[in-house]
Protein backbone atom coordinates (compact mmCIF):
# COMPACT_ATOMS: atom_id res chain seq x y z
CA UNK A 1 0.00 0.00 0.00
CA UNK A 2 1.36 3.97 -0.86
CA UNK A 3 -0.89 5.66 0.74
CA UNK A 4 -1.03 5.23 4.44
CA UNK A 5 -3.99 7.23 5.60
CA UNK A 6 -2.71 7.90 9.06
CA UNK A 7 0.24 8.89 7.98
CA UNK A 8 -1.29 10.92 5.17
CA UNK A 9 -3.55 12.85 8.29
CA UNK A 10 -0.80 12.89 10.09
CA UNK A 11 1.62 15.13 7.77
CA UNK A 12 -1.60 17.26 7.08
CA UNK A 13 -1.51 17.82 10.14
CA UNK A 14 2.01 18.35 10.96
CA UNK A 15 2.06 20.80 7.57
CA UNK A 16 -0.81 22.83 9.40
CA UNK A 17 1.07 23.25 12.27
CA UNK A 18 4.05 24.09 10.53
CA UNK A 19 2.32 26.40 8.53
CA UNK A 20 1.27 27.82 11.81
CA UNK A 21 5.27 27.90 13.37
CA UNK A 22 6.23 29.22 10.55
CA UNK A 23 4.05 32.07 10.43
CA UNK A 24 4.59 33.36 14.14
CA UNK A 25 8.48 32.60 14.07
CA UNK A 26 9.58 33.17 10.49
CA UNK A 27 7.12 35.61 8.37
CA UNK A 28 5.58 37.69 10.71
CA UNK A 29 9.16 38.81 12.53
CA UNK A 30 10.76 39.51 9.05
CA UNK A 31 7.69 41.09 7.78
CA UNK A 32 7.72 43.59 10.59
CA UNK A 33 11.40 43.68 10.72
CA UNK A 34 11.41 44.56 6.81
CA UNK A 35 8.51 47.38 7.26
CA UNK A 36 9.85 48.74 10.39
CA UNK A 37 12.62 49.53 8.70
CA UNK A 38 10.95 51.08 5.54
CA UNK A 39 9.08 52.64 7.99
CA UNK A 40 12.20 53.89 9.18
CA UNK A 41 13.94 54.78 6.01
CA UNK A 42 10.57 56.22 5.21
CA UNK A 43 10.38 58.41 8.13
CA UNK A 44 14.71 59.29 7.97
CA UNK A 45 14.32 60.47 4.44
CA UNK A 46 11.11 62.29 5.79
CA UNK A 47 13.16 63.51 8.47
CA UNK A 48 15.83 64.56 5.78
CA UNK A 49 13.53 66.27 3.62
CA UNK A 50 12.37 68.01 6.41
CA UNK A 51 16.28 69.00 8.12
CA UNK A 52 17.09 69.51 4.68
CA UNK A 53 14.04 72.28 3.47
CA UNK A 54 14.79 73.41 7.12
CA UNK A 55 18.18 74.07 6.80
CA UNK A 56 17.17 75.73 3.17
CA UNK A 57 14.58 77.63 5.04
CA UNK A 58 17.41 78.58 7.85
CA UNK A 59 20.10 79.58 4.69
CA UNK A 60 17.64 80.95 2.72
CA UNK A 61 16.75 83.46 5.68
CA UNK A 62 20.44 83.73 6.52
CA UNK A 63 21.19 84.82 3.74
CA UNK A 64 18.44 87.48 3.69
CA UNK A 65 19.18 88.16 7.01
CA UNK A 66 22.85 88.98 5.69
CA UNK A 67 21.66 90.85 2.82
CA UNK A 68 19.89 92.98 5.25
CA UNK A 69 22.78 93.24 7.54
CA UNK A 70 24.69 94.21 4.59
CA UNK A 71 22.43 96.94 3.84
CA UNK A 72 22.10 97.92 7.35
CA UNK A 73 25.67 98.16 7.80
CA UNK A 74 25.91 99.86 4.24
CA UNK A 75 23.38 102.30 5.50
CA UNK A 76 24.97 103.08 8.67
CA UNK A 77 28.21 103.14 7.36
CA UNK A 78 27.38 105.74 4.95
CA UNK A 79 25.23 107.38 7.79
CA UNK A 80 28.40 107.66 9.51
CA UNK A 81 30.32 109.05 6.96
CA UNK A 82 27.63 111.67 6.17
CA UNK A 83 27.97 112.49 9.96
CA UNK A 84 31.27 112.08 10.26
CA UNK A 85 31.67 114.51 7.04
CA UNK A 86 29.15 117.13 8.53
CA UNK A 87 30.82 117.02 11.94
CA UNK A 88 34.09 117.40 10.27
CA UNK A 89 32.74 120.38 8.34
CA UNK A 90 30.83 121.64 11.67
CA UNK A 91 34.15 121.39 13.06
CA UNK A 92 36.62 123.31 10.62
CA UNK A 93 33.96 125.85 10.33
CA UNK A 94 34.44 126.00 14.29
CA UNK A 95 37.69 126.08 14.05
CA UNK A 96 37.68 128.23 11.26
CA UNK A 97 35.57 131.24 12.90
CA UNK A 98 37.97 130.32 16.43
CA UNK A 99 40.69 131.00 14.15
CA UNK A 100 38.91 133.86 12.84
CA UNK A 101 37.77 135.38 15.82
CA UNK A 102 41.56 134.90 17.35
CA UNK A 103 42.80 136.50 14.35
CA UNK A 104 40.62 139.16 14.95
CA UNK A 105 40.99 139.38 18.57
CA UNK A 106 44.93 139.55 17.53
CA UNK A 107 44.52 141.93 14.99
CA UNK A 108 42.72 144.11 17.78
CA UNK A 109 45.08 143.30 20.00
CA UNK A 110 47.63 144.30 17.63
CA UNK A 111 45.59 147.56 16.42
CA UNK A 112 45.33 148.25 20.69
CA UNK A 113 48.64 147.53 20.85
CA UNK A 114 49.72 150.38 17.71
CA UNK A 115 47.16 152.55 19.03
CA UNK A 116 48.36 152.21 22.27
CA UNK A 117 52.27 152.48 21.21
CA UNK A 118 50.92 155.24 18.78
CA UNK A 119 49.27 157.24 21.77
CA UNK A 120 52.49 156.74 23.83
CA UNK A 121 54.50 157.90 21.12
CA UNK A 122 52.02 160.79 20.19
CA UNK A 123 51.76 161.66 23.70
CA UNK A 124 55.48 161.64 23.58
CA UNK A 125 56.23 163.32 21.10
CA UNK A 126 53.95 166.47 22.13
CA UNK A 127 55.69 166.34 25.44
CA UNK A 128 58.45 166.64 23.53
CA UNK A 129 57.77 168.80 21.13
CA UNK A 130 56.72 171.29 23.47
CA UNK A 131 59.44 170.56 26.10
CA UNK A 132 61.46 171.70 22.84
CA UNK A 133 59.43 174.65 21.68
CA UNK A 134 59.24 175.67 25.50
CA UNK A 135 62.99 175.04 25.76
CA UNK A 136 63.94 176.91 22.09
CA UNK A 137 61.21 179.86 22.71
CA UNK A 138 62.60 180.52 26.26
CA UNK A 139 66.01 181.12 24.92
CA UNK A 140 65.05 182.85 22.13
CA UNK A 141 62.79 184.87 24.88
CA UNK A 142 64.22 188.48 25.36
CA UNK A 143 63.52 192.25 26.16
CA UNK A 144 62.69 192.96 22.54
CA UNK A 145 60.88 190.20 22.39
CA UNK A 146 59.53 191.26 25.18
CA UNK A 147 58.46 194.37 23.74
CA UNK A 148 57.15 192.79 20.44
CA UNK A 149 54.65 191.21 23.26
CA UNK A 150 53.81 194.11 24.60
CA UNK A 151 53.12 196.10 21.38
CA UNK A 152 50.93 193.17 20.10
CA UNK A 153 49.01 192.83 23.40
CA UNK A 154 48.42 196.89 23.02
CA UNK A 155 46.99 196.42 19.37
CA UNK A 156 44.49 193.65 20.73
CA UNK A 157 43.44 195.52 23.70
CA UNK A 158 42.52 198.32 21.38
CA UNK A 159 40.94 195.59 19.02
CA UNK A 160 39.09 194.26 21.39
CA UNK A 161 35.09 194.83 21.09
CA UNK A 162 31.36 193.37 21.84
CA UNK A 163 31.23 191.07 24.73
CA UNK A 164 34.32 190.09 25.89
CA UNK A 165 35.15 194.25 25.97
CA UNK A 166 32.20 195.01 27.65
CA UNK A 167 32.82 191.94 30.51
CA UNK A 168 36.61 192.88 31.30
CA UNK A 169 35.83 196.38 31.50
CA UNK A 170 33.33 195.55 33.92
CA UNK A 171 36.08 193.70 35.54
CA UNK A 172 38.35 196.23 35.57
CA UNK A 173 36.17 198.95 36.81
CA UNK A 174 35.46 196.65 39.84
CA UNK A 175 38.98 195.90 40.32
CA UNK A 176 40.40 199.40 40.37
CA UNK A 177 38.16 200.38 43.05
CA UNK A 178 39.03 197.09 45.61
CA UNK A 179 42.48 195.87 44.25
CA UNK A 180 44.13 196.81 41.46
CA UNK A 181 44.54 194.87 37.82
CA UNK A 182 47.57 192.66 37.62
CA UNK A 183 49.62 192.46 34.58
CA UNK A 184 52.31 189.23 34.26
CA UNK A 185 55.17 189.91 32.03
CA UNK A 186 57.69 186.99 31.77
CA UNK A 187 60.42 189.80 31.71
CA UNK A 188 60.72 192.87 33.42
CA UNK A 189 58.95 195.27 31.71
CA UNK A 190 60.48 198.81 31.15
CA UNK A 191 58.84 201.64 32.19
CA UNK A 192 57.53 202.95 28.47
CA UNK A 193 56.13 199.38 27.92
CA UNK A 194 54.49 200.18 31.00
CA UNK A 195 53.26 203.26 30.31
CA UNK A 196 51.95 202.36 26.80
CA UNK A 197 50.03 199.70 28.31
CA UNK A 198 48.83 201.33 30.87
CA UNK A 199 47.34 203.85 28.22
CA UNK A 200 45.92 201.94 25.58
CA UNK A 201 43.97 200.21 28.51
CA UNK A 202 42.86 203.56 29.85
CA UNK A 203 41.81 204.36 26.15
CA UNK A 204 40.06 201.19 25.54
CA UNK A 205 38.28 201.37 28.71
CA UNK A 206 37.60 205.16 28.95
CA UNK A 207 39.06 204.79 32.32
CA UNK A 208 41.63 205.24 35.02
CA UNK A 209 42.94 201.83 34.95
CA UNK A 210 45.10 200.84 38.37
CA UNK A 211 47.58 198.10 37.31
CA UNK A 212 50.22 196.15 39.20
CA UNK A 213 52.89 195.10 37.28
CA UNK A 214 54.35 191.41 38.18
CA UNK A 215 57.04 189.47 36.52
CA UNK A 216 56.42 186.07 35.93
CA UNK A 217 59.48 183.95 34.11
CA UNK A 218 56.68 180.97 33.62
CA UNK A 219 54.57 182.78 30.67
CA UNK A 220 58.29 181.91 28.51
CA UNK A 221 56.78 184.89 26.52
CA UNK A 222 54.07 187.11 26.54
CA UNK A 223 51.45 189.12 28.58
CA UNK A 224 48.63 188.24 30.89
CA UNK A 225 46.29 190.89 32.31
CA UNK A 226 44.16 189.49 35.08
CA UNK A 227 41.39 191.35 36.65
CA UNK A 228 38.67 190.06 39.53
CA UNK A 229 38.60 186.43 37.64
CA UNK A 230 38.92 187.81 34.17
CA UNK A 231 41.73 187.37 32.06
CA UNK A 232 43.27 188.84 28.73
CA UNK A 233 46.46 186.96 27.58
CA UNK A 234 48.71 186.81 25.15
CA UNK A 235 51.58 184.67 26.03
CA UNK A 236 53.39 181.60 24.23
CA UNK A 237 52.57 179.63 27.65
CA UNK A 238 49.21 180.12 27.18
CA UNK A 239 49.52 179.04 22.78
CA UNK A 240 51.30 176.21 24.10
CA UNK A 241 48.57 175.67 26.76
CA UNK A 242 46.10 175.27 24.16
CA UNK A 243 47.84 173.56 21.79
CA UNK A 244 48.24 171.14 24.21
CA UNK A 245 44.98 171.01 25.12
CA UNK A 246 43.74 170.60 21.80
CA UNK A 247 46.24 167.40 20.79
CA UNK A 248 44.72 165.69 23.67
CA UNK A 249 41.61 166.33 22.86
CA UNK A 250 42.26 164.75 19.43
CA UNK A 251 44.34 161.68 20.56
CA UNK A 252 41.20 160.93 23.02
CA UNK A 253 39.08 161.13 20.10
CA UNK A 254 40.98 158.85 18.35
CA UNK B 1 12.91 -2.56 -0.68
CA UNK B 2 11.62 -0.01 0.55
CA UNK B 3 9.60 2.50 -1.19
CA UNK B 4 8.96 5.05 1.44
CA UNK B 5 9.80 6.17 4.75
CA UNK B 6 6.27 4.62 5.52
CA UNK B 7 7.58 1.53 5.72
CA UNK B 8 10.06 2.52 9.09
CA UNK B 9 8.17 1.53 11.52
CA UNK B 10 9.33 2.82 14.69
CA UNK B 11 5.89 2.42 17.10
CA UNK B 12 2.40 1.13 16.09
CA UNK B 13 -0.66 0.47 18.08
CA UNK B 14 -3.43 -0.68 16.21
CA UNK B 15 -4.13 2.22 13.53
CA UNK B 16 -1.75 4.72 15.09
CA UNK B 17 1.89 4.28 14.19
CA UNK B 18 4.89 6.17 14.40
CA UNK B 19 7.08 6.19 11.20
CA UNK B 20 9.89 7.61 9.89
CA UNK B 21 7.83 9.75 7.24
CA UNK B 22 6.36 10.76 10.30
CA UNK B 23 9.77 11.38 12.55
CA UNK B 24 11.42 12.70 10.05
CA UNK B 25 8.89 15.15 9.21
CA UNK B 26 9.27 16.05 12.78
CA UNK B 27 12.73 16.62 12.90
CA UNK B 28 12.36 19.00 9.80
CA UNK B 29 8.99 21.11 11.30
CA UNK B 30 11.66 21.45 14.57
CA UNK B 31 14.79 22.20 12.60
CA UNK B 32 12.89 25.18 10.65
CA UNK B 33 10.92 26.61 13.69
CA UNK B 34 14.17 26.15 15.59
CA UNK B 35 16.00 27.72 13.30
CA UNK B 36 13.45 30.81 12.60
CA UNK B 37 13.11 31.28 16.07
CA UNK B 38 16.96 31.30 17.04
CA UNK B 39 17.34 34.10 13.70
CA UNK B 40 14.46 36.21 14.19
CA UNK B 41 14.86 36.02 18.02
CA UNK B 42 17.11 39.07 17.94
CA UNK B 43 15.96 41.01 14.75
CA UNK B 44 17.65 44.22 13.89
CA UNK B 45 15.64 46.91 12.88
CA UNK B 46 18.36 48.70 11.95
CA UNK B 47 20.01 49.18 8.27
CA UNK B 48 22.72 47.16 9.98
CA UNK B 49 21.68 43.44 10.20
CA UNK B 50 23.28 39.65 10.45
CA UNK B 51 23.57 37.86 7.29
CA UNK B 52 21.36 35.39 9.15
CA UNK B 53 18.77 37.82 8.99
CA UNK B 54 19.94 38.67 5.36
CA UNK B 55 19.44 35.43 4.59
CA UNK B 56 15.85 34.89 5.53
CA UNK B 57 14.73 38.00 4.11
CA UNK B 58 15.94 37.35 1.01
CA UNK B 59 14.12 34.06 1.13
CA UNK B 60 10.90 35.48 2.53
CA UNK B 61 10.69 38.08 -0.02
CA UNK B 62 11.92 35.84 -2.83
CA UNK B 63 8.81 33.73 -1.96
CA UNK B 64 6.70 36.87 -1.66
CA UNK B 65 7.69 37.89 -5.13
CA UNK B 66 6.85 34.98 -6.75
CA UNK B 67 3.69 34.85 -5.40
CA UNK B 68 2.95 38.37 -6.50
CA UNK B 69 4.48 37.54 -9.99
CA UNK B 70 1.94 34.51 -10.48
CA UNK B 71 -0.90 37.38 -9.97
CA UNK B 72 -1.98 36.92 -5.92
CA UNK B 73 -2.89 40.64 -5.64
CA UNK B 74 -1.94 40.02 -1.80
CA UNK B 75 0.93 38.26 -1.47
CA UNK B 76 1.40 38.74 2.30
CA UNK B 77 -2.32 36.46 2.69
CA UNK B 78 -0.70 33.52 0.97
CA UNK B 79 2.70 33.85 2.21
CA UNK B 80 2.11 31.76 5.19
CA UNK B 81 0.39 28.65 3.15
CA UNK B 82 2.56 28.52 0.17
CA UNK B 83 5.90 30.02 1.52
CA UNK B 84 5.80 27.20 4.20
CA UNK B 85 5.10 24.62 1.07
CA UNK B 86 8.10 25.81 -0.52
CA UNK B 87 10.07 25.56 2.27
CA UNK B 88 9.11 22.43 3.58
CA UNK B 89 9.29 20.28 0.25
CA UNK B 90 12.95 22.45 -0.55
CA UNK B 91 14.07 21.70 3.25
CA UNK B 92 12.78 17.49 2.99
CA UNK B 93 14.95 17.36 -0.30
CA UNK B 94 18.02 19.20 1.01
CA UNK B 95 18.69 17.21 4.27
CA UNK B 96 19.34 14.04 2.08
CA UNK B 97 22.55 14.91 2.18
CA UNK B 98 22.32 13.69 5.71
CA UNK B 99 23.31 10.09 5.75
CA UNK B 100 20.62 7.90 6.99
CA UNK B 101 17.82 10.64 6.22
CA UNK B 102 15.12 9.59 4.20
CA UNK B 103 12.79 12.27 2.58
CA UNK B 104 9.26 12.77 3.94
CA UNK B 105 8.44 13.63 0.38
CA UNK B 106 9.68 10.57 -0.81
CA UNK B 107 6.48 8.75 0.65
CA UNK B 108 3.42 9.04 -1.30
CA UNK B 109 1.58 9.67 2.24
CA UNK B 110 3.24 13.13 2.65
CA UNK B 111 2.56 14.48 -1.05
CA UNK B 112 -1.10 12.72 -0.91
CA UNK B 113 -1.67 15.26 2.59
CA UNK B 114 0.33 17.96 0.87
CA UNK B 115 -1.93 17.74 -2.22
CA UNK B 116 -4.48 17.30 -0.05
CA UNK B 117 -3.49 20.87 2.03
CA UNK B 118 -4.02 22.53 -1.49
CA UNK B 119 -7.18 20.95 -2.51
CA UNK B 120 -8.49 22.44 0.83
CA UNK B 121 -6.80 25.68 0.92
CA UNK B 122 -7.77 26.52 -2.70
CA UNK B 123 -11.73 26.63 -2.40
CA UNK B 124 -10.37 28.13 1.07
CA UNK B 125 -8.77 31.18 -0.07
CA UNK B 126 -11.61 31.14 -3.18
CA UNK B 127 -14.24 31.57 -0.75
CA UNK B 128 -12.28 34.21 1.27
CA UNK B 129 -11.48 36.08 -1.51
CA UNK B 130 -14.76 36.49 -3.24
CA UNK B 131 -17.22 34.79 -1.09
CA UNK B 132 -19.26 30.98 -0.80
CA UNK B 133 -21.63 32.37 -3.53
CA UNK B 134 -18.71 33.72 -5.50
CA UNK B 135 -16.74 30.65 -5.84
CA UNK B 136 -19.43 28.37 -6.23
CA UNK B 137 -20.48 29.89 -9.42
CA UNK B 138 -16.88 29.53 -10.60
CA UNK B 139 -17.77 25.99 -11.08
CA UNK B 140 -20.69 26.72 -13.44
CA UNK B 141 -18.82 28.72 -15.60
CA UNK B 142 -18.57 29.43 -18.35
CA UNK B 143 -21.60 27.59 -18.73
CA UNK B 144 -23.69 25.03 -15.57
CA UNK B 145 -22.72 22.09 -18.74
CA UNK B 146 -18.99 22.37 -17.11
CA UNK B 147 -19.78 21.60 -13.61
CA UNK B 148 -18.42 18.31 -13.99
CA UNK B 149 -15.50 19.10 -15.63
CA UNK B 150 -14.73 21.69 -13.58
CA UNK B 151 -15.55 19.29 -10.62
CA UNK B 152 -12.97 16.35 -12.59
CA UNK B 153 -10.62 19.09 -12.96
CA UNK B 154 -9.90 20.12 -9.17
CA UNK B 155 -9.94 16.84 -8.15
CA UNK B 156 -7.59 15.19 -10.55
CA UNK B 157 -4.78 18.21 -10.69
CA UNK B 158 -4.79 17.47 -6.92
CA UNK B 159 -4.24 13.68 -7.70
CA UNK B 160 -1.59 15.17 -10.46
CA UNK B 161 0.06 17.06 -7.83
CA UNK B 162 0.39 14.32 -5.50
CA UNK B 163 1.92 11.70 -7.78
CA UNK B 164 3.83 14.25 -9.17
CA UNK B 165 6.10 15.33 -6.02
CA UNK B 166 5.91 11.50 -4.86
CA UNK B 167 7.14 10.25 -8.31
CA UNK B 168 10.06 12.73 -7.91
CA UNK B 169 11.44 12.17 -4.98
CA UNK B 170 11.03 8.25 -4.74
CA UNK B 171 12.51 7.62 -8.17
CA UNK B 172 15.31 10.35 -6.99
CA UNK B 173 16.09 8.22 -3.47
CA UNK B 174 15.34 5.23 -5.62
CA UNK B 175 18.48 5.71 -8.15
CA UNK B 176 20.35 6.65 -5.59
CA UNK B 177 19.71 3.60 -4.25
CA UNK B 178 19.90 1.11 -6.93
CA UNK B 179 22.96 3.30 -8.05
CA UNK B 180 24.43 2.35 -4.50
CA UNK B 181 24.42 -1.37 -5.17
CA UNK B 182 25.78 -1.20 -8.66
CA UNK B 183 28.32 1.50 -8.40
CA UNK B 184 28.83 2.11 -4.99
CA UNK B 185 31.52 4.93 -5.19
CA UNK B 186 31.02 8.09 -7.46
CA UNK B 187 28.22 7.91 -9.23
CA UNK B 188 26.24 8.29 -6.37
CA UNK B 189 26.94 11.05 -5.41
CA UNK B 190 26.55 12.80 -8.30
CA UNK B 191 23.11 11.29 -8.72
CA UNK B 192 22.46 13.35 -5.04
CA UNK B 193 23.28 16.19 -6.19
CA UNK B 194 21.28 16.18 -9.20
CA UNK B 195 18.87 14.90 -6.85
CA UNK B 196 19.12 18.45 -4.63
CA UNK B 197 18.75 20.42 -7.83
CA UNK B 198 15.82 18.16 -9.17
CA UNK B 199 14.41 18.48 -5.65
CA UNK B 200 14.68 21.97 -5.31
CA UNK B 201 12.51 22.15 -8.73
CA UNK B 202 9.89 20.06 -7.49
CA UNK B 203 9.86 22.61 -4.71
CA UNK B 204 9.25 25.11 -7.08
CA UNK B 205 7.40 23.69 -9.19
CA UNK B 206 4.49 22.53 -6.54
CA UNK B 207 4.88 25.24 -5.13
CA UNK B 208 4.23 27.50 -7.80
CA UNK B 209 0.82 24.97 -9.13
CA UNK B 210 -0.36 26.16 -5.68
CA UNK B 211 -0.10 29.03 -6.33
CA UNK B 212 -1.67 29.08 -9.48
CA UNK B 213 -4.51 27.04 -8.66
CA UNK B 214 -5.11 29.50 -5.81
CA UNK B 215 -4.48 32.62 -8.19
CA UNK B 216 -7.18 30.65 -10.52
CA UNK B 217 -10.18 30.44 -7.50
CA UNK B 218 -9.12 33.57 -6.77
CA UNK B 219 -9.45 35.60 -10.06
CA UNK B 220 -11.96 38.04 -10.23
CA UNK B 221 -14.48 36.71 -13.27
CA UNK B 222 -14.62 39.92 -14.35
CA UNK B 223 -11.41 41.77 -15.52
CA UNK B 224 -10.97 44.64 -13.25
CA UNK B 225 -10.67 47.77 -15.58
CA UNK B 226 -7.41 49.18 -16.39
CA UNK B 227 -6.78 52.33 -14.81
CA UNK B 228 -7.89 55.77 -16.72
CA UNK B 229 -4.41 57.51 -17.25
Amino acid sequence: MLIDWFTVGAQALNFVILVWLMKRYLYKPILNAIDARERRIAAELADADAKKAEAQKDRDEFRHKNEEFDKQSAALLSKATDEAKAEGRRLLEEARKAADALSAKRRETLRNDARNLNQAITRRAQQEVLAITRKALMDLSTTSLEERFSNVFTRRLREMNGRPKETLANALKTASETEPAVLRSAFDMPSEQRATIQNALNETFAADIRVRFETAPDLIGGIELTANGQKVAWSIADYLLSLEKGVGELLNKQ
Amino acid sequence: MRLSPDGMIFWQRGFVKLNGTIVFTWALMLVLAAGSKLITRSLSMDLRRSRWQNLLEIIVTGIEKQIEEIGLRHPEKYLGFLGTLFLFVAAANLFTVVPGYEPPTSSLSTTAALALCVFVAVPLFGIMDQGVGGYLRSYLEPTFIMLPFNIISELSRTLALAVRLFGNMMSGAMLVAILLTITPFLFPAVMTALGLLTGMVQAYIFTILAAVYIAAATRPRKPEPAPQN
